[in-house]
């Protein structure tokens, strides 16, 4: 197992924060320095979703497309057939929420590196309301031959993934937060696509997060310890590919497993852990997110209680889990 | 490399090509018909007069590009490729069966020749200002170009109002699109299922130059090419006006053979219009 290397600021009340999106900006630059081919496109969204830091370096390679997400990666799949590495960037409700057809068609069948960053996921968003809080992409994506689908923790690691998906030649979707989140990596945790890192060990329960999610399973996991549960968290960046072998051998441990995302859970990840699950460990899984319906409008933090998405809220759902379920599989 | 053939040798290419879309889809038993041999005259024009690019060497890296975006006309591509050369003749009778390279619709990762994958309408023209963004303004390459065919029909998406503005935006000189304007679509008629006139209007207004031509007239197709390569400041639209199922009289303007394929039978009569020139198609002097 690679040792993760956690912030040790992470359970105090000032505790690091930044949107995953502003890692974007500045792993953006990065790779633009690294290729010369990397190529920025944004649907009128430019500093919200912090493609304007690549422009402000390589303002010739920066392309206005405007209010337009169908002709985004349509001009993105062109731009990479003449040998280019095209990102693309806008609210993920827009992009890939509109476009999916453009980017099954253009990106993923005609196997052409188009890079779909959609920022401002999930209920986090806020006041906007349920219109753009997209809840869906997860699964848009994920079923999409070819495509790789990262959803980093913090904005940290997104730095890191967008440089690592810049380099994959593959079509691959960053699925970006808003708001402020804790940043629990640092610059010597490891970070590789189609990974996932057990973050803190036990053998009660594996708590599976994706995202900022992964966070919150960290605070439930300490809350838990308390009541003598002890948790392990792994944290799964990458959806696509899934890290079968970390996750199985994680559940072989510990019998149970949740999952938890800023998500529908339906063909999310909950989705594909339970699909894993049930072909390779049956396993009794609680999945945690969106079940079936939509967010609505409210301040960010009272939106993430409102859903139970936060380590206050999930430590007594496992909890509960854990009561009502026996461990299947121990020492499988 | 750039053959240089007579009015009358192109004029035969466009049969060839006639006779071969014929006995592609009969051999398929499914497929569109109209749409493919009403752009026969064009991709005669296309394959052997207009575009430089290698058979041999697909990624030649100073061809042209070409970018088909009503994918369902592609057995007309997938002739005049083979005519040219990028594949054996023989294989087109594969054309939509199983392992084929050639399928239904193009998918530019089974076929070497292919610039882009499309069926689902309205996408070819952003693909295509994609390329053309990057010859004009990243590698600054003036002196190839950007081609690509657009079903008229397929005008009704909004994909394409999308790549219009971004190419009239940036004057994307180096972009040349053909509208197979044959009026009809799969519920019949263009102006009946959803108007698209005023369309040199609207093209013109989005900031493009625009010619309209006789697109069975290969003469004209490559004069206005040749204009459109000339036109350095903006995008060029060349609305080809072109007749449905062109060249087997029993298919001409019916819409009912928008989608489907010829039998044995139908087959057999078409072929000896064409090879008889019976049909509408009058070799060149």
């Amino acid at each position: 197992m690679t040792h993760y290397q956690l912030r040790d600021d992470i359970f105090s009340d000032d505790v690091a924060q930044e949107p995953t999106r502003a890692g974007f900006g500045r792993g953006l630059k990065k790779a633009g320095e690294q290729h010369d081919n990397v190529v920025a496109l944004c649907a009128d969204l430019t500093e919200s979703t912090q493609m304007h830091l690549f422009r402000e370096e390589f303002p010739e390679r920066f392309i206005e497309i405007g209010v337009a997400e169908q002709n985004l990666v349509t001009v993105a799949s062109g731009l990479a057939r003449a040998g280019k590495i095209p990102f693309t960037s806008s609210y993920a409700a827009f992009s890939p929420g509109r476009n999916w057809e453009q980017i099954r068609t253009t990106a993923t069948l005609n196997e052409q590196p188009v890079k779909i960053v959609g920022s401002h996921a999930g209920v986090s968003v806020g006041p906007d309301g349920a219109t753009h809080q997209m809840l869906e992409d997860i699964a848009l994506m994920r079923v999409l031959p070819h495509m790789v689908v990262v959803v980093p923790g913090d904005s940290v690691e997104a730095e890191k993934a967008t440089q690592a998906i810049a380099a994959n030649g593959k079509p691959s979707y960053l699925r970006l937060a808003r708001e402020k989140t804790p940043i629990f990596s640092t610059n010597e945790s490891p970070f590789e696509l189609g990974k996932a890192y057990v973050l803190r060990e036990g053998q009660d329960v594996t708590l599976l997060g994706t995202g900022t999610m992964t966070y919150q399973l960290l605070k439930a996991a300490k809350q838990l310890a308390e009541f003598g549960v002890f948790a392990e968290v792994v944290h799964v960046p990458t959806i696509k590919p899934l890290d079968e072998d970390t996750i199985l051998s994680s559940v072989r441990k510990t019998g149970r497993a949740v999952t938890a995302e800023e998500a529908q859970v339906a063909a999310g990840f909950g989705g594909a852990v339970a699909e894993l699950l049930g072909e390779k460990l049956p396993t009794p899984l609680r999945r945690i997110g969106m079940y079936d319906r939509f967010g609505e409008s409210g301040a960010p933090n009272e939106l993430l209680d409102h859903f139970g998405l936060t380590g206050e809220k999930m430590a007594p759902v496992i909890q509960e889990f854990i009561n009502t379920t026996p461990q299947y599989h121990k020492g499988f | 490399m750039k053959q240089q053939l007579t009015w009358a040798q192109l004029d035969e290419k466009a049969n060839t090509i006639r006779k071969d879309i014929i006995k592609m889809l009969e051999a398929a038993g499914s497929g569109h018909s109209a749409g493919p041999l009403g752009l026969a005259d064009i991709f005669a024009a296309l394959y052997f007069d207009i575009m430089n690019y290698d058979p041999k060497n697909p990624e030649w890296e100073g061809r042209d590009y070409f970018f088909l975006s009503n994918g369902h006309t592609v057995p007309v591509q997938y002739a005049a490729m083979a005519e040219a050369g990028f594949f054996d003749k023989d294989e087109l009778l594969t054309l939509r069966k199983l392992g084929s390279r050639l399928q239904g619709h193009p998918e530019r990762t089974k076929l070497p020749g292919l610039e882009n994958t499309s069926g689902p309408l309205g996408s070819g023209l952003s693909q295509a200002s994609g390329v053309a963004y990057a010859l004009q303004y990243l590698d600054k390459q003036p002196h190839r170009f950007v081609y690509t065919v657009m079903g008229d029909g397929e005008l009704n998406e909004g994909n394409i109002w999308e790549a219009a503005m971004f190419a009239g935006k940036y004057k994307l000189s180096q972009l040349i699109g053909f509208i197979d304007r044959n009026n009809i679509q799969i519920d019949g008629s263009t102006e009946d299922v959803m108007p698209l006139e005023d369309l040199r209007g609207k093209w013109e207004s989005f900031g493009w130059h625009v010619q309209e031509v006789d697109g069975h007239n290969i003469e004209s197709v490559i004069d206005a090419a040749s204009m459109a390569r000339a036109i350095t400041n903006k995008p060029s639209v060349i609305i080809a006006h072109t007749i449905p199922g062109k060249g087997v009289d029993f298919m001409e303007y019916d819409y009912k053979w928008h989608g489907a394929p010829p039998n044995h039978e139908q087959a057999k009569e078409a072929l000896a219009k064409l090879r008889t020139l019976d049909g509408k198609i009058e070799a060149g002097e």
